[in-house]
């Protein structure tokens, strides 16, 4: 979708504020909205490209007005409701509604190591064909989609060279749908700085971008 | 889709409200203007939340915590660091981490979640490389951690792909004329680990103290290593 998290090439947004002593979470909310949504994330009712798509539907005012662990948990609410985890008389009271059945948590604390040494590998071992060739041209296809994508506006229309052949991976725009993981190929593509943005980039400078078969067309 | 956005934003408010302080749910409730949806106490609305999936056993605590110990203890910027000196005290391991990162990365111990599919970019006396996402987070959890907040920032993500040198100016770092800049969007499930230069005077060092010099910003690629002055050598 053309949300304003699609932020590449904007401008006004301001200096880079730096805080050189950061601990790795704010304060204890942050470090429990993180938790909270991973081990959530472990019922498998959702993909993580669902998890992006759902931040990226929080209103353009409130995805800039809040925090980032705060649109975390925006996001995680909205998922648990549409995949009815829990009810909207539950958020709203913080208690289990009445004769719900008690589960068995999904993620448990023995089972975290393993979740953090494997991780969720989003290659998959099919043979896909590769429709680019590495040194090819392409261009970045001129798409608009309403749903979740990962082409960045900034790309679209601009001519690239496929650099690298990364393998083939999920599809986020069917995966964030449940339409199906559409494997294909990922490649490395590199666009010059100045394709992108014109004589204000530097001619040696080149921005790379990690774009699957979908997003191509030959040029 | 996004409408019941707002309704549902006030509905995590009233959450909050009414499972830890019932007065400040009607802060929620009451929502004449746009603006009072956004969210009053974060802590309180986390918690509430916290209580109610741990209540409907949906979440078990010990996880949670588990989880958060990690990240807080065990997994950040040192895991890289120690990849980097590795890499600059042995030209092999060097040429597996850039040809085969997976592999090289899960020699040291490190790999897995955000981490599933690395690339190591190295920078040379020619070749500068910075890492950014602009549409969300993306980083490499197992050998940097959690990302600080300028990199999750709009300020960041927005100008790194526009106004790279721009951005490296305010780091500190003026990259030369003669220098190829390459900035890499974290698009799809690859995840960027720059290998840093080898600072001058550092000849001679085992790898902990060559691991103690490198720094998570410049495995980002927004600051180099500083030069170690001859006191600091180990």
């Amino acid at each position: 979708m053309n949300g304003v998290h699609d932020l590449g090439g904007m401008h006004g947004m301001g200096a880079i504020q730096e805080d050189k002593e950061e601990p790795v979470f704010h304060a204890p909310w942050e470090a429990r909205a993180y938790a909270v949504t991973r081990a959530m994330g472990g019922w498998r009712m959702w993909s993580l490209d669902a998890a992006r798509y759902q931040r990226e539907l929080i209103a353009p005012v409130d995805y800039f007005q809040l925090s980032y662990y705060e649109r975390w948990i925006a996001a995680l609410m909205q998922l648990m409701l549409d995949r009815n985890l829990v009810t909207r008389t539950e958020i709203e009271s913080g208690k289990p509604d009445q004769g719900t059945a008690m589960r068995s948590p999904a993620l448990t604390a023995d089972k975290v190591p393993m979740l953090i040494a494997k991780g969720v590998p989003a290659r998959r071992d099919v043979a896909v064909t590769a429709h680019f060739q590495v040194g090819q041209h392409v261009r970045a296809r001129n798409i608009n989609p309403s749903g979740h994508t990962r082409l960045p506006r900034y790309t679209r229309g601009k001519l690239g060279t496929i650099e690298q052949d990364h393998g083939v991976f999920v599809f986020p725009d069917t995966n964030a749908h449940s339409l199906g993981e559409k494997p294909q190929h990922v490649y490395s593509v590199r666009f010059r700085a100045r394709a992108l943005w014109g004589e204000q980039a530097a001619d040696q400078d080149s921005v790379y971008v990690d774009l699957w078969d979908d997003y191509l067309e030959s040029a | 889709m996004t409408t019941g956005r707002r309704e549902f934003l006030t509905a995590a408010i009233t959450a909050a409200g009414t499972a830890v302080t019932p007065e400040l749910s009607h802060a929620g409730v009451h929502h004449d203007h746009e603006h009072q949806v956004v969210p009053t106490d974060p802590a309180l609305r986390v918690k509430a939340l916290e209580s109610l999936l741990v209540e409907k056993g949906l979440v078990d605590r010990a996880a949670l915590d588990a989880l958060i110990d990690t990240y807080e203890h065990k997994v950040g910027p040192r895991n890289g660091a120690r990849v980097v000196a590795r890499a600059w005290s042995d030209p092999a391991y060097k040429q597996r981490l850039l040809s085969n990162p997976d592999s090289a990365i899960s020699e040291l111990g490190y790999g897995g979640l955000q981490g599933e599919h690395m690339v190591v970019v190295e920078n040379t006396s020619k070749v500068h490389n910075l890492v950014v996402c602009t549409l969300c987070s993306c980083y490499p959890w197992p050998v940097l951690g959690l990302p600080p907040v300028w990199y999750k920032s709009a300020s960041y993500r927005s100008r790194a792909v526009i106004d790279p040198r721009g951005v490296l100016r305010e780091f500190g770092l003026e990259l030369k004329e003669s220098v190829e800049l390459r900035v890499w969007d974290s698009t799809a499930e690859l995840r960027y680990l720059v290998l840093p230069e080898r600072p001058a005077n550092t000849e001679g060092l085992s790898e902990e103290p060559l691991a103690a010099l490198v720094t998570r910003d410049a495995m980002i690629g927004v600051r180099k290593i500083a030069t170690p002055l001859q006191g600091d050598r180990a």
